[in-house]
């Protein structure tokens, strides 16, 4: 079995975005794949979108539900709990990662499997279950193409929907044949679905235990929902006579109408399908049709403390289309792996420091990760409001800091810069005098007219440009001397 | 020439921000020219700094509070107020409730909700307040216009600079390929994440060079402090010019200021 890097949800410390970043970004295949795969479908949905008269209507709608949901989760969660148990399932609470862990493996033990099935689910990996298993002697085998591709290259995901995003075929022809076994390969899309589905095919069949996430769970009726391309879900859902769910707290919705608005916008804004492909609902257990045994484990893992954030808790109404990873200037360049965490892009960067806590360099970078451009917000099919969200976070981050981080904190060259500019600010004569200040201070700096480079962090930004002189008139001189005579 | 005038006089405040004060005074002197040779007054409060954004976006949004309460209070007597820079004015009308929420100031919210409908981003007030889309300039070049991230998605000016670019005479304005797409500045994320800032910059520099525009306009100095920048380290010969300055050069004297 391949160790998988550590990521904000392992123990430890991750680097930082911008350490990653780097070397994402030197990664000229990486850059060429991840362009081409984002531009495509961004221009995709843009069309998808644009054919919906009532798009605005329907994305308020998704965030009034998700809203609502939020207000009343402890409601709704008993409700659903009630529901899943009256149509025959069973309900488990995961207060953490290793509590969920522990109850699948639980479960998959108690049927003797030494092998499963898994549906495509962000929240197993947030949970790290398939390396439980693993130490459990438990084989998890992915069946989502992407996933399988990432599982076989002992590699983590780089994509909220496209986990495999940053592989082109060539790659993945490569990988098939060595991991596969495959003596000839072409690296056309349907060769290499043909390789990986004579792979499955057999574990489907295999398989005693189906293990998924869910999109969607609906309280009123206890129906359990997963929306996925491949029809691998499908067969997770159905084959196996023992169905295991993993599903985040904030997935519920309250009632089975509700699907309808979730159902337009979620198909559209991340694969930018009119309507999606397999849509598999199950509600408990039914004789004689699909899984004998159905348990539905419901994790928390720090989504009570999200919750306890009003501006932040927006990041949990989140129904994973993506959309916001693929117009995302930053994402596209540098790429998921950069945000050490399963959760990439915007939604990753104000949802995983509010999971794993404010305090840890690695996630506490991620809300920095971004110009606060707001493109991600401008196609958010539930509202989100990013870059608010973002910004909030960085105050979080910065407060954390100064009030839990001693001295040190405070003499952190940021600090002090911000502290001393915050004070010129706050007199005009003293910001008069910084300005005078500036022009003297620049003379050793300048070149001919230019500043070519800056000392210290501000290096940066003289790396790859130049900086133009302080003007030897400030404007409010200029007015003074000009508008104000006398 | 055709003079330009637009309905009755305004008295205008001038925002001029922190940043154009000090390192870019040509937006500042273009803008009062401009406003008042449609024939409105202009006025320069003295006692304005900053208006706390980088502050706020940085994260010292403690620090930026009493920077909020000094722009509220320099600004609240005029009944406009006008910025160069779609920037800061986003900061005033998007974030200053989140600041006085954080402050924990009702009267401060009060204050901000009452004024921030008054703050204005130049071409915004040009077209949608006056209602003037020809203010007479004359710019005999060829240029591209990059529209910046908060004045298009923080205060949705829409069309409103390149209507206003479309009436200058003379201009050979250029379409830029995925002009919507960050420049990759982003205020402190240009320090903070230098490698993926310097990324986004390369590509908005090379559709910027396939335009073959000798000028690429905005109405952000920050944005173009970047841009420009990066095209001085090419040595491209390619130049960036602000909204404002193009907006106040006359066929007489023009001024496009070289940076």
């Amino acid at each position: 079995m391949t160790i998988k890097p550590p990521d904000a949800f392992s123990p430890g410390r991750t680097p930082t975005f911008e350490e990653s970043a780097r070397t994402s970004l030197a990664d000229s295949q990486l850059r060429r794949n991840l362009g081409k795969a984002t531009q495509t479908i961004r221009a995709k949905r843009a069309v998808a979108v644009k054919e919906m008269p009532d798009w605005e209507e329907l994305r308020e709608a998704g965030r009034a539900l998700k809203s609502r949901v939020m207000r009343h989760l402890d409601e709704y969660l008993l409700e659903l709990e009630e529901s899943v148990q009256k149509a025959g399932g069973h309900v488990h609470w995961a207060r953490d990662a290793a509590e969920a862990n522990r109850i699948i493996a639980g479960i998959v033990r108690d049927h003797d499997a030494r092998e499963v099935v898994k549906v495509k689910s962000i929240a197993t990996d947030e949970t790290k279950l398939n390396e439980h298993l693993e130490h459990e002697g438990i084989h998890a085998f992915e069946t989502d193409l992407a996933e399988l591709i990432i599982q076989l290259a002992g590699e983590t995901s780089s994509h909220i929907l496209v986990p495999a995003i940053h592989k082109n075929r060539a790659e993945i022809r490569e990988l098939f044949m060595r991991e596969l076994g495959v003596a000839h390969l072409s690296d056309k899309p349907s060769d290499l679905t043909e390789a990986a589905r004579l792979y499955l095919r057999e574990k489907f069949l295999a398989a005693k235990v189906g293990i998924s996430g869910a999109n969607f769970a609906v309280a009123e009726t206890g129906t359990v929902c997963v929306v996925e391309s491949e029809g691998n879900g499908r067969m997770c859902t159905t084959l196996p006579g023992v169905l295991v769910t993993l599903m985040g707290i904030e997935k519920v919705v309250p009632a089975w109408r509700d699907l309808e608005v979730f159902m337009q916008l979620l198909p559209r804004s991340s694969t930018a399908e009119r309507m999606n492909p397999y849509t598999s609902y199950w509600t408990g257990t039914s004789e004689g049709d699909g899984p004998e045994e159905f348990h539905l484990v419901l994790l928390d893992n720090g989504r009570t403390d999200v919750l306890d954030d009003e501006t932040g808790r927006q990041a949990l109404n989140c129904i994973r289309c993506s959309a916001c990873l693929n117009v995302c200037p930053v994402y596209e360049r540098t790429g998921g792996h950069a945000y050490n965490s399963v959760y990439p892009g915007p939604i990753g960067a104000i949802l995983t420091p509010q999971l794993v806590g404010i305090g840890k360099p690695g996630p506490d970078s991620l809300p920095y990760a971004s110009s606060l451009c707001g493109a991600c917000y401008e196609v958010c099919p539930v509202k989100i409001n990013i870059p608010e969200i973002l910004i909030h976070l960085r105050g979080r981050v910065v407060r954390n800091r100064q009030d839990r981080g001693g001295p040190r904190a405070k003499l952190d060259p940021e600090n002090a810069a911000m502290q001393l500019l915050a004070k010129i600010f706050s007199d005009r004569r003293r910001f008069e005098g910084a300005q005078k200040l500036a022009k003297v201070g620049q003379l050793p700096l300048s070149r001919g007219g230019e500043i070519r480079r800056l000392p210290g962090k501000l290096a940066g930004w003289t790396d790859v440009r130049d900086l133009k002189p302080v003007p030897d008139e400030t404007f409010r001189e200029w007015w003074r001397n000009n508008r104000e005579i006398g | 020439m055709v003079s330009a005038s637009s309905g009755p006089a305004v008295r205008v405040a001038l925002f001029i921000t922190c940043f154009n004060d000090t390192l870019f005074p040509e937006t500042g002197r273009a803008t009062v020219r401009l406003l008042e040779r449609l024939g409105h007054q202009v006025e320069f409060p003295l006692e304005q700094t900053c208006c706390g954004q980088m502050h706020f976006n940085t994260g010292y949004q403690r620090e930026a509070v009493p920077l909020v309460r000094r722009f509220v209070d320099t600004f609240s007597p005029y009944e406009a107020v006008v910025a160069p820079s779609g920037s800061c004015v986003g900061m005033v009308r998007e974030l200053y409730p989140m600041a006085a929420e954080l402050a924990r100031d009702r009267w401060l919210a009060e204050r901000v909700e009452a004024l921030a409908p008054r703050v204005f981003e130049l071409s915004e007030f040009l077209v949608k307040r006056l209602e003037v889309t020809d203010v007479g300039a004359y710019y005999p070049h060829r240029v591209t216009y990059h529209p910046t991230c908060h004045s298009l998605r923080m205060l949705k000016v829409g069309e409103a600079p390149l209507e206003l670019l479309r009436n200058v005479r003379g201009m050979d304005l250029v379409e830029l390929p995925e002009a919507k797409e960050c420049c990759g500045f982003g205020g402190t994320f240009a320090v903070k994440n230098a490698d993926t800032s310097a990324a986004m910059l390369s590509d908005k520099l090379r559709r910027i060079l396939d335009t073959e525009a000798e000028v690429c306009i905005a109405s952000d100095n920050s944005c173009l402090m970047h841009i420009g920048g990066g095209l001085e380290r090419g040595r491209v010969g390619v130049r960036t010019v602000h909204l404002a300055e193009i907006l106040a050069s006359e066929a007489a004297a023009e001024e496009g200021t070289k940076r």
